[in-house]
């Protein structure tokens, strides 16, 4: 259990998906304009991550490694995860017409959102075992709502704010997200130690 | 018939007119996939700390940009609309394994370096918003050639940022390939040694400090900024009006 929280609390904050690895930067940059899509974005980014990553550690633990086909490992992820995210979109709107309204458009976008195979290759390039590979990805998700709704609250302030022409939108949401990975850098101070031991190999 | 009408075509078509230059030059500036149309700033910024890398990742992506359009070009009339991500999704992955294992038998070391973020060329937005934008809909030649444009504009930015970030962060340049240069810092490998007392080196130099912030990944942010300011601030008509 002190593995699963350690991985969660490091993936979320110390080695967070956006601010240190810029993973998924794309739809963190265009969909952060309100508050309110970025909140949903977010949700569906840790949705998907935490059901794609086991999903993907059975395959590649039990196929492709198993049958020595580990060059395909790209194909068979970004088809788990292409495939993973249209099954997801199909039961929720069948059982949960609440949080399709709330996701339905946001889950199609996040079939090229970075942080989802990114999450699975580095799942793979560590040497997670399953437990851990749900840890970073629900821990990885978080990092990533979080990260969004903080510049999405930001941008919508600065809107109001002189900023100089040349820097207004993409520029600005550039220095912002900058700024917050600095911001981010000092929560490398968290001692995991709290929650039970800290396994630096992990 | 048939083949006057393809002389026609080849006559308003030349293979390398001034629409097809055009469709080359302008996303070096004007049209910067990463400063411009906000596109793959995913999967490569992390990369950027030495130039050695971003080179290999500049050519990678040159590569799967350019190839993938041109396949997806070809096949355009046959992919069925409602399939044409997944399909365009296994193009990509298909030549991304191509890059990947070469790179793998090729220089291992950078290998180990651009670590998963050569598998990430899949989700790179460039790829996918390039065939989506352009291949889907134009010819075979003149979307090759869009490729390898949108693959050179990112790719000169990523060279930039990643030159400025090892200049400043390490003092050396291209470290890593055979034609690394160490410029500044304290030893006499450095072309200017800070270190050596007596010399005019020390003298001048010895101030100098490597600038630990272009090291962190959150340099390539405030340089990318920068860059957008400074080509916005030439460039009236770009500036974002949202």
């Amino acid at each position: 259990m002190g593995d699963f929280i350690n991985i969660f609390i490091k993936s979320a904050f110390i080695e967070n998906m956006v601010l240190a690895y810029f993973l998924g930067m794309c739809s963190f940059l265009a969909v952060s304009k309100s508050l309110s899509t970025a909140f949903g974005l977010g949700l569906a980014v840790i949705f998907v991550l935490g059901i794609t990553m086991p999903i993907n550690w059975l395959i590649n633990e039990y196929l492709l490694v198993g049958f020595d086909v580990e060059f395909l490992r790209f194909i068979v992820f970004i088809a788990v995860i292409a495939s993973t995210v249209q099954l997801v979109e199909m039961v929720v709107e069948k059982f949960s017409p609440g949080l399709y309204a709330a996701l339905g458009i946001f889950l199609p976008l996040i079939t090229v959102n970075c942080a989802i195979l990114g999450g699975s290759l580095f799942m793979v390039t560590r040497e997670y075992d399953l437990v851990d590979s749900i840890a970073f990805g629900l821990g990885g998700g978080f990092g990533w709502f979080l990260a969004i709704i903080a510049i999405a609250a930001i941008r919508e302030r600065i809107r109001y704010s002189n900023v100089p022409p040349a820097l207004r939108g993409l520029g600005m949401a550039f220095l912002l997200t900058g700024l917050m990975g600095l911001a981010f850098l000092s929560l490398s101070g968290i001692d995991p130690a709290v929650f039970g031991g800290w396994n630096p190999a992990k | 018939m048939a083949t006057t009408t393809e002389a026609k075509v080849a006559e308003k078509e030349p293979l390398f007119g001034k629409q097809e230059r055009a469709l080359m030059t302008d996303p070096l500036l004007d049209n910067n996939p990463i400063t411009i149309q906000v596109l793959g700033v995913c999967s490569a910024l992390a990369v950027t700390s030495l130039v050695y890398p971003s080179l290999v990742m500049a050519i990678a992506v040159v590569f799967v940009c350019a190839f993938s359009s041109l396949v997806t070009s070809l096949l355009r009339n046959t992919i069925p609309k409602a399939v044409r991500l997944i399909v365009q999704l296994v193009i990509i992955a298909t030549l991304v394994t191509l890059v990947n294992e070469t790179l793998k038998a090729v220089n291992y070391p950078v290998y180990k370096q651009l670590s998963v973020y050569i598998g990430l060329i899949i989700t790179n937005c460039i790829v996918m918003g390039r065939l989506e934008a352009f291949a889907m809909a134009n010819k075979p030649w003149r979307s090759f050639l869009d490729g390898i444009g949108n693959g050179l504009g990112y790719g000169l930015i990523l060279v930039v940022v990643g030159f400025i970030r090892e200049l400043f962060g390490k003092g050396s340049l291209f470290a890593g390939s055979p034609i690394a240069i160490k410029i500044i810092g304290p030893s006499p490998e450095y072309l200017i040694d800070t270190a050596t007392a007596g010399q005019w080196g020390s003298f001048v130099f010895g101030w100098y400090a490597n600038n630990n912030l272009m090291v962190m990944s959150v340099a390539a942010m405030f340089i990318i900024a920068v860059l957008i300011w400074i080509q916005r601030s030439r460039n009236p008509k770009l500036v974002d009006i949202s």
